[in-house]
């Protein structure tokens, strides 16, 4: 029903959405898969406490392309954007609300009452 | 319902159609919005709207998975070991792929292509089965091995051919340093120290039983998880007292040694902490849950694609393969955090 005679005879500039190109989407699969190959073979390298940060920082960046292009949220209604990032800062402060109370109180925390977390304070912070 | 609007186009004759082409009332335009572009930003809005609430969702378990990383590196640092980075890399790379062709398939229904769109949401839909039988194959190795949640931890349960420290004095130079180290022939210990011989050889060779912290007590207590960490098998065993206790800062928590041991097909490294049941109570839930999102976006694109062969969707209506697949992305997005967090860590 679908293909009446309306459907097919505006191409491209009807207006309903935005159409991102085969080629761009299979180029941003590629680099998709270039990245995930260096955030497996980062592991190798011993950066200590870097390690962990940059296999977020590669899993940030795949997930904006995916994001941006797979989602076409670069072409979209920018409220969608304002929503999206919007609950992204919601869960960072979240995590780093509760996170900062892990980190400032661990040194204070009772020995006894979480024992690995005093040793690991004392082992990582010489 | 659609069509039923198309039947009485007189009871839209009020509305003003923001539609600039000049054709009459669109099927697919249901008749509380002005138009197809409106109905369509609509549509997105909601979508986005909810995978907001997915977000936040997920947030939660990725703030506990911090909180238990942040408070118990030496866990994650020991059980991650567990997991099989291979499986991990090719389940990210069949979502990474089945995330194209979902956004491929949007672009062919944007642009009418309607067998194209079918063939690719089946093909979507391939990559979520793929996904789910690959994380079948990885939990049911990890039933069988007893790497499990709460209680049911019990990396024992997989028996001697797999046993905890089975093949201690078989492997390396490390496994034989830490052998002797915690004192050879002391029977039952030489069973579970093995989990600890490999807690760097060097340190092991100075410390003997390396990871004999306080709390070794507790667990003392509970010969059904044999091998909790060097220190069980240490106080268990009688160690003379100039070696039992150590200062924290000896405990060998970095998974650096040389060579580890090799324990159903998992290799070691590093003595085993206390409560490593967490990490796989936080493994299970995150992947999970992330599975069971799979699973519904699999019944979305199933749906979709029943609705792509029938020819529901057209150039100017693709707002359920568009919603489809954006729902579908997300899916890929959390899976490409949860990938280097539980898989990748160093």
């Amino acid at each position: 029903m679908s293909h009446g005679s309306h459907s097919s005879g505006h191409a491209g500039g009807h207006g309903v959405g935005h159409i991102v190109p085969v080629g761009l989407q299979f180029g941003i699969l590629m680099l998709l898969l270039v990245l995930t190959y260096i955030t497996v073979a980062a592991r190798w390298i011993d950066l200590g406490p870097l390690n962990i940060w940059i296999a977020m920082l590669i899993a940030t960046i795949k997930a904006a392309f995916v994001v941006l292009y797979f989602m076409h949220l670069r072409y979209d209604r920018p409220f969608n954007s304002i929503i999206f990032i919007g609950s992204l800062l919601f869960v960072a402060l979240f995590v780093c609300l509760a996170l900062a109370d892990t980190v400032t109180n661990k040194p204070r925390m009772w020995t006894g009452l979480a024992p690995a977390v005093a040793e690991t304070q004392k082992h990582s912070d010489p | 319902m659609q069509m039923a609007d198309a039947a009485h186009p007189i009871s839209h004759a009020a509305v003003p159609h923001g539609d600039a082409h000049g054709h009459g009332h669109h099927p697919n335009l249901e008749h509380h919005f002005d138009s197809l572009t409106q109905q369509f930003d609509a549509g997105k809005l909601g979508m986005w709207l909810f995978l907001a609430t997915e977000v936040l969702l997920f947030g939660g378990l990725f703030c506990a998975y911090a909180i238990f990383r942040r408070n118990h590196p030496e866990v994650f640092m020991y059980a991650h070991q567990y997991l099989d980075t291979t499986w991990g890399a090719i389940n990210t790379v069949v979502l990474l792929v089945s995330s194209f062709t979902m956004a491929w398939a949007v672009t062919a229904s944007q642009r009418g292509q309607r067998n194209l769109t079918s063939l690719l949401l089946a093909l979507t839909f391939l990559g979520g089965v793929g996904f789910m039988v690959i994380k079948a194959i990885e939990y049911q190795h990890k039933f069988h091995d007893g790497l499990m949640w709460g209680t049911h931890y019990d990396p024992s349960k997989h028996g001697h051919g797999h046993g905890e420290g089975h093949g201690a004095a078989a492997h390396g130079a490390a496994a034989a340093a830490g052998h002797a180290a915690a004192g050879d022939g002391r029977g039952g210990a030489a069973e579970s120290h093995a989990a600890g011989a490999a807690a760097s050889a060097g340190a092991a060779g100075d410390h003997g039983a390396s990871a004999a912290h306080p709390e070794a007590t507790t667990s003392v207590h509970a010969p059904e998880t044999p091998g909790q960490g060097a220190s069980a098998a240490a106080a268990d065993a009688d160690v003379p007292p100039e070696r039992a206790p150590l200062e924290p800062s000896q405990v060998a928590l970095a998974p650096s040694g040389p060579a580890g041991l090799h324990v159903g097909g998992h290799d070691l490294h590093g003595p085993r902490p206390d409560n490593v049941h967490w990490f796989f109570g936080v493994y299970f839930t995150m992947t999970g849950l992330h599975g069971l999102h799979v699973l519904a976006g699999m019944a979305v694109i199933g749906w979709l694609f029943v609705r792509s062969v029938r020819g529901d969707f057209s150039a100017d209506y693709f707002t359920p393969v568009d919603l489809g697949g954006l729902y579908w992305h997300l899916v890929d997005l959390i899976w490409i955090f949860l990938f280097p967090l539980l898989y990748l860590i160093h």
